[in-house]
């Protein structure tokens, strides 16, 4: 299929794209790589009024150094993450993600900033910034906001963002020396979405120990405090802490009936802890 | 064998436009004036229609129902007994039987501005139960596709040969198996332009098409033409594998337009369509029992076979080839006392199934090699033991079979020995006992399996279906600068016809191939043909050109003869001359001698000059039998379901094959296709009959990554009753992939007890398997695996 008819803008700055999101006699539509709402828009499954292409914005494709973080803006590209155009500050942990997601002409087109706002829980980044500790700013009329990367995505397909507002960067910590984090994910095939993902982190030096289920049905699981799961992460096979079960009852908690489903997720997430600590 | 003759691995001439991105498929064509279509489909799978409608403002860009008095909707019979066909019509005007079918065609300056007046056309439908599932279809109380017949039964078949004699073997082995609904997927969909040559005053229809002599019968018979008011033009075709053998209702509705118009009109299949209304295939259901003595000796085999076959007989191949042929084929490459078998092809609320390559090989394949596993697992034998011991065996040959197949030559156990060799069994065998480090579980699995090709007249007269292959024909013409011109009717949708049948030319007229040029795809140009289908252009297309080029070397000879004052019987023709006692004149010269200096020539001179058109078939019709083993070792992640193919070994035998390198081409291809089968492909039905998967994020299509490089060990028995001993091998190479990728999922998996006996296998099924044997018997336990 074609897309419907539709008006395009190429705003320079933030202000500009604000203003045409706003308005709110059209449908609107941003547009931060194309790589999901190209296929939505060939598809006729959203027919918007007007396209906002926020990629000539200068300072949606910046990183700055602000000491203990790094800030990259909405429009930075997987594949800056893969080539490390953006500095690693993650030992390693972005880039070999960010490898992984879908082909190289999506890395090359698709956006950081795109992905969060596009809020599949099957995409890499939810997920992984999740078990970073990453945060995300928006901007608006009412001016800006700062927020988790997982209080971002309310749900399926949903962004907390309000009227006329555009995310604009996102907040990677540095992470600590000894800091360790593992990330597995289970697809069908290379590059298509994930059906089970796990992600971890343990950084002593900042006092972090974070888990992350995710490709459930709905936003990923965090758990803020997995030393539930693996003990303080020094002994060594952590991984034999690991609690399968107190992981699935978790995960059934949230609503995750079917028993095979589980049954992924919690690999998936014993299997990024061994990752965390290979043999 | 020459550097550029039957037998050698000649780059391919069609590869410099395609690696350049210079081909040209119907997509590319560009014509002054050109419009745009966009169909209206049915959203629904079953329901009486109320009406089709187009408000007054875009009344004139949209053909409905009503408009086309007199077009006939498409029929597509068979001759077998009790067939009951259908009429597929062209636009639907009472009834839908499958989501997508048509229901108006809208036109626009493009496809965009199309779909936006196909948005509004008004469609009132009237929802009836679907018929989504074919074993339920059988029974009485179904809701039914086509009422006047009282059934859903397109037609129902039996054989029975001395089955009776098999039910005191001591093992009996019962299995239900099924291979999941398919679409085909070549990267090119369908595409259709067409126009009115008011100077030629023909229809020209430019399709991307396996068989546009096929399609010139079809739209002739449906838009009631003369063949001579009817052009078709296949351009380059990117991939075909059946599909692109059907004759659609689209193509009627472009034709029927595009005399009316006054302008060319263009449809171009998108993804969408390609996968929600256009190429289902492969969906077969056996229950099939094995019967054996104990040391694995087949006593016979007992089936019923289901097939869905969708809403229509889709045309020239009707809906029963799948069912009615697994009957005969099931037997496959074994050699056994006794059988039965029951056959349905089934009507259902989805699109109709369309041979796909392979066609019904692939499922019974897989039925008949599933089988065979099993009863190796109950008389505790290696699989290979039971399949060598009811192979044909070489001293058979020819052979016929237990439903009168005619082998016409090959060495089965061969094959299987040399893929077992080359899988060396006995390493995995102990590498299973060790076990791995990841904690996933190996497992071997073989298949072997025979592929009839180039079937002729004898067997396609019994099936009685619009298309019934004769002599099939070449021109071999030679140009007045000495080159040549090689004319079929079966056109090339990967087959690399381009470069294979110069190669053939070359082999007997010692032309050069750069000098040859084959011109193929287009009605006007070229002698009648069924097409490409069935594997059989390299036989067939091969064998015309190699009689072509006989002849035309005969008439190269009379002339050579006047020219060196010789008698033609003492005259040799090699290396692109024609030599004789006294001297040697080069088929350059004896063309510019023909064509452009008659005055050299005596007036008895033979007026056929250097032209030929003629016909060819086998010394015997039945068909080639290429045959392969192949053997696979998998890896099974008992935790999440994954399996990765960690080797894979194809020992085949094609006979003289024209080309290897093309032939290596095919086979990789085939296994794509074939572990797609296996592992992935699977266009699934909810039950009001709605597709389930309307892209390839939901329809799953192996990639790079997911396909190894096979080891290719080739064989080569000659076939006896073909040209330089060719069999036809297109489409082995997806036959035996998901047999022998079962039996290795189950090997691997035999420490649970549980077989995966329905295709694709997918990670749930491989962990619901697990799972369902753990309820049996919780002894083994993976590791941080959920209770």
């Amino acid at each position: 299929m074609k897309p419907v008819n539709f008006d395009y803008a190429r705003p320079k700055d933030v202000a500009g794209a604000i203003a045409l999101i706003g308005d709110e006699s059209r449908t609107v539509k941003v547009m931060a790589g194309g790589q999901s709402l190209g296929p939505m828009l060939n598809m006729r499954l959203v027919q918007p009024d007007l396209v906002v292409d926020i990629t000539g914005i200068g300072e949606l494709k910046a990183v700055t150094d602000q000491g203990d973080r790094i800030v990259v803006g909405a429009c930075v590209t997987h594949a800056d993450f893969e080539d490390l155009r953006v500095p690693d500050v993650t030992h390693g942990a972005l880039p070999s993600v960010a490898s992984g997601i879908a082909y190289r002409a999506v890395r090359n087109r698709g956006t950081i900033g795109g992905s969060l706002t596009h809020a599949d829980p099957s995409a890499d980044w939810i997920s992984i910034l999740s078990a970073i500790g990453a945060s995300v700013t928006v901007e608006g009329p009412a001016g800006s906001r700062t927020m988790s990367v997982e209080d971002y995505m309310l749900g399926a397909l949903e962004a907390d963002l309000r009227p006329g507002e555009i995310l604009v960067s996102v907040s990677i910590p540095k992470l600590g020396k000894g800091a360790r984090w593992g990330y597995y994910k289970s697809c069908r095939k290379t590059g298509e979405f994930a059906h089970a993902i796990g992600a971890f982190l343990h950084d002593p030096e900042r006092g972090a120990s974070r888990a992350v289920i995710g490709a459930t049905e709905s936003k990923p699981i965090v758990v803020a405090a997995a030393t539930a799961f693996i003990g303080d992460g020094r002994g060594d096979k952590p991984a034999k802490g690991f609690d399968a079960n107190a992981t699935a009852k978790l995960l059934e908690a949230s609503g995750m009936v079917d028993q095979i489903d589980r049954q992924t997720h919690v690999v998936a997430l014993r299997r990024a802890i061994e990752r965390a600590y290979p043999a | 064998m020459t550097e550029q003759g039957v037998g050698a691995s000649l780059l391919r001439k069609e590869d410099d436009r395609f690696l350049r991105g210079r081909g040209q498929y119907v997509g590319d064509i560009r014509l002054a004036g050109m419009k745009d279509v966009a169909f209206v489909r049915s959203p629904l799978a079953h329901a009486n229609i109320r009406s089709v409608s187009a408000h007054e403002a875009i009344r004139g860009q949209v053909v409905l129902p009503a408009d086309l008095k007199g077009v006939k909707p498409i029929v597509a019979v068979s001759g077998l007994q009790g067939f009951k066909a259908s009429e597929q019509p062209i636009l639907a005007h009472d009834k839908v039987r499958q989501v997508g079918e048509l229901l108006a065609m809208c036109v626009a300056d493009t496809r965009a501005a199309a779909e936006d007046i196909a948005a509004q056309v008004d469609v009132d439908l009237e929802e009836l139960p679907a018929v989504h599932d074919m074993l339920k279809a059988r029974e009485p109380g179904s809701a039914l596709l086509h009422e006047h017949w009282g059934d859903n039964v397109f037609l129902e078949t039996f054989v029975d040969v001395n089955f009776a004699a098999a039910l005191d073997a001591p093992i009996k082995v019962t299995r239900e198996i099924s291979t999941a609904r398919q679409n085909m997927s070549p990267m090119e969909g369908r595409g259709t332009v067409a126009y009115w040559d008011s100077r030629m005053e023909h229809l020209v229809l430019y399709t991307g098409s396996q068989m546009p002599h096929i399609v010139r019968n079809g739209l002739a018979e449906c838009l009631g033409l003369d063949q001579v008011q009817i052009r078709i033009i296949s351009p380059d075709v990117g991939g075909g594998f059946g599909y692109k053998g059907i004759l659609l209702p689209e193509d009627i509705c472009l034709g029927w337009y595009a005399m009316r118009c006054g302008h060319p009109v263009r449809w171009l299949e998108d993804r969408r369509e390609n996968l929600t209304a256009g190429t289902n295939c492969r969906e077969h259901h056996y229950r099939i029992t094995g019967y054996a003595d104990r040391d694995g000796k087949l006593r016979g085999i007992d089936c019923e076979a289901t097939v869905d076959s969708g809403a229509y007989s889709s045309y020239p191949f009707s809906a029963c080839l799948e069912a009615a042929q697994v009957a005969s084929i099931l037997p496959g490459p074994y050699d056994f006392p006794s059988y039965r078998c029951h056959t349905w092809s089934i009507a259902t609320n989805k699109c109709p199934i369309l041979p796909y390559r392979g066609v019904a090989r692939t499922g019974v394949c897989t039925a008949m090699e599933l089988i065979i596993d099993a009863i190796a697992r109950e008389c505790e034998l290696e699989p290979h033991e039971v399949r060598r011991r009811n192979l044909v065996r070489s001293e058979q040959m020819p052979f016929d079979n237990i439903t009168k197949k005619h082998f016409d030559s090959g060495n089965y156990p061969e094959a299987l020995d040399r893929a077992i060799a080359a899988i060396d069994l006995p390493s995995i065998r102990a590498r299973q006992k060790k076990g791995e480090a990841d904690g996933r579980l190996i497992g071997v699995g073989h298949s072997v399996y025979c592929e009839q090709g180039a079937h002729g007249t004898s067997v396609y007269a019994g099936w009685g279906i619009p298309m019934v292959p004769g002599h099939e024909q070449a021109t071999a013409r030679m140009t007045p600068d000495g080159g040549l011109e090689l004319r079929i009717g079966a056109h090339s949708h990967g087959q690399s016809m381009e470069t294979t049948l110069p190669q053939v030319a070359h082999e007997i007229l010692g032309i050069d191939t750069s000098k040859i040029k084959l011109v193929h795809g287009d009605t006007e140009y070229t002698p009648y043909s069924t097409g490409s289908w069935g594997s059989r252009c390299a036989v067939m297309s091969g064998g015309a050109v190699a009689t072509a080029s006989r002849e035309l070397a005969g008439l190269i000879k009379k002339i050579a003869a006047h020219l060196l004052q010789t008698e033609v019987d003492s005259l040799e023709l090699s290396g692109g001359q024609v030599h004789g006692a006294n001297g040697s004149v080069t088929i350059k010269e004896i063309a510019h001698t023909w064509y452009r200096r008659p005055q050299d020539l005596p007036a008895g001179v033979d007026p056929r000059g250097l032209e030929v058109t003629i016909g060819y078939k086998p010394q015997r019709d039945s068909g080639t039998f290429s045959y392969a083993a192949h053997a696979v070792i998998v890896a099974v992640d008992p935790e999440m379901g994954d399996i990765e193919i960690l080797d894979y070994v194809i020992v085949e035998d094609g006979g003289k094959l024209i080309n290897p390198m093309v032939v290596d081409g095919q086979i990789y291809g085939g296994l794509a296709q074939g572990i797609g089968t296996a592992l992935y492909e699977e266009m699934n039905f909810d039950a009001s009959g709605q597709p389930l998967a309307s892209t390839f994020a939901d329809y799953l299509l192996p990639g790079p990554t997911e396909v190894p490089a096979p080891r290719l060990d080739h064989m080569e028995t000659l076939a006896p009753y073909t040209e330089f001993g060719v069999k036809g091998i297109g489409e082995g190479g997806a036959i035996a992939p998901p047999a022998a990728i079962s039996n290795a999922v189950n090997d691997a998996l035999r420490g649970y007890g549980v077989e995966l006996l329905r295709s694709p296998i997918t990670p749930r099924r491989v962990l619901e398997a697990i799972q369902r044997s753990q309820h049996n018997q919780p002894a083994r336990q993976p590791q941080g695996a959920v209770a």
